[in-house]
C-alpha cells in the first residue's frame, strides 16, 4: 500500500515526507521498544511507535525503514522531527492508538513484518 | 595486527560514548553504515554490521559509564571494537539470554532495555566475543567476513 493511503486512512499529519508519500509499505513493525524493531523488523516496512524520541528515526535508519507512524497525538520533539528529515525519513502522526492504528490497517491488509515472507 | 593486515585498512574510524548521552546515540553506527554503503559493501553485511554496532553502542550508553567504539575496514572484514570502563558484566550467559535486562525504567520509556541487544549482535555477526571484567569495563569484538568484492553504488 502507498504510503499516501496510510495516511489517508489514519488521519495522518505528515510531518516529513521522506523519500515521498508515494513509497510502497509492504509491512509494519508495531512496538515500543527499539531493540526488537533492531531484531524483526524488515526493510520498507513501516514503524508504529508511541515513542516521541530522536533514537527512533536512528533505529528507522539502520533498519532501512523509510517511514515511521507516531500514535496517540504524541508531540513530537524538534530533534526528532529534524533527525527525520536529515535521514529522509517519513514522519507522521495519527491521533489513533497503536491497537487502532494497526487494525485500521489490519484491516486493509497490511501485516506485521514477521508474517512476511522476505523475514528470516 | 601484522603489516598486511595494517596495509589492507580500508576505512576506519572510531567515537566516544558516554552513558546517557541520549542525543548522539546511533550517530556512530549512522556512520559506520554510511561509510559501508559508500564503499559498497554488500547490502546484507550493512544491515547486519550496522545492527550490531547499533546494539552495542547502546549498551555503552545504557549500562557502560564511557567508552568507544572503534571500526576497521579492510578487504576480508568489518571489525567492531566496543570497549567501555563501565560496572562490567557479572553473568555474561545470563545476560546473553534474549529478553534479560538490567535497564532501570526510565531507560525503557526511552524504548531501551528489552533484553535483546547482546543475543541480536550475536545472531548477527559472523564472529563475537566479549571480554568483561568486573568493577573494569567490557569489550566486544565484533567481525562482519567480506566475501564479495565491493562494489561502489554509482548513481
Ligand atoms: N557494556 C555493558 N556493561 C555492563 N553491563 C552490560 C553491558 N552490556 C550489557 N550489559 C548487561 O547485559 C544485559 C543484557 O544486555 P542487552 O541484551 O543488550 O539488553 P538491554 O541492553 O536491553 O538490557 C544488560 O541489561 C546489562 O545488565
Ligand atoms: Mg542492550
Amino acid at each position: 500500500m502507498k504510503l499516501s493511503e496510510i495516511i489517508e486512512i489514519v488521519s495522518a499529519i505528515v510531518i516529513n515526507e521522506g523519500k515521498g508519500t508515494s513509497i510502497e509499505i509492504v509491512s509494519v513493525c508495531g512496538t515500543d521498544m527499539m531493540s526488537d524493531a533492531l531484531r524483526y523488523a524488515i526493510k520498507d516496512a513501516m514503524l508504529i511507535t508511541s515513542l516521541n524520541q530522536p533514537q527512533v528515526i536512528r533505529t528507522a535508519e539502520i533498519v532501512d525503514i523509510p517511514a515511521v507512524l507516531v500514535v496517540l497525538g504524541k508531540p513530537i520533539p524538534y530533534d526528532m522531527a529534524n533527525l527525520a528529515k536529515e535521514k529522509n525519513i517519513a514522519l507522521i502522526s495519527t491521533k489513533y492508538s497503536l491497537f487502532t492504528s494497526c487494525g485500521i490497517l489490519y484491516q486493509h491488509g497490511i501485516r506485521s513484518c514477521l508474517e512476511h515472507q522476505s523475514n528470516r | 595486527m601484522n603489516i598486511n593486515q595494517i596495509d589492507n585498512v580500508i576505512r576506519e574510524g572510531s567515537f566516544q560514548l558516554f552513558e546517557g548521552d541520549f542525543t548522539n546515540a546511533g550517530a556512530a553506527s549512522s556512520e559506520l553504515k554510511n561509510v559501508l554503503k559508500e564503499i559498497g559493501v554488500d547490502e546484507n553485511v550493512i544491515r547486519r554490521a550496522s545492527i550490531a554496532a547499533f546494539e552495542a553502542e547502546m549498551n555503552v550508553i545504557i549500562h557502560g559509564v564511557a567508552g568507544t567504539l572503534f571500526y576497521s575496514i579492510t578487504k576480508e572484514e568489518i571489525r567492531i571494537t566496543v570497549t567501555d570502563i563501565g560496572p562490567g558484566i557479572p553473568d555474561i550467559n545470563l545476560a546473553m539470554q534474549e529478553g534479560y535486562s538490567t535497564a532501570p525504567d526510565w531507560v525503557r520509556e526511552m524504548g531501551w532495555g528489552a533484553g535483546m541487544g547482546l543475543p541480536n549482535i550475536k545472531k548477527n555477526a559472523d564472529s563475537f566475543t566479549i571480554d568483561t571484567v568486573l568493577g573494569e569495563g567490557t569489550t566486544l569484538e565484533i567481525k562482519f567476513y567480506l566475501k564479495y568484492f565491493p562494489l561502489p553504488k554509482v548513481d
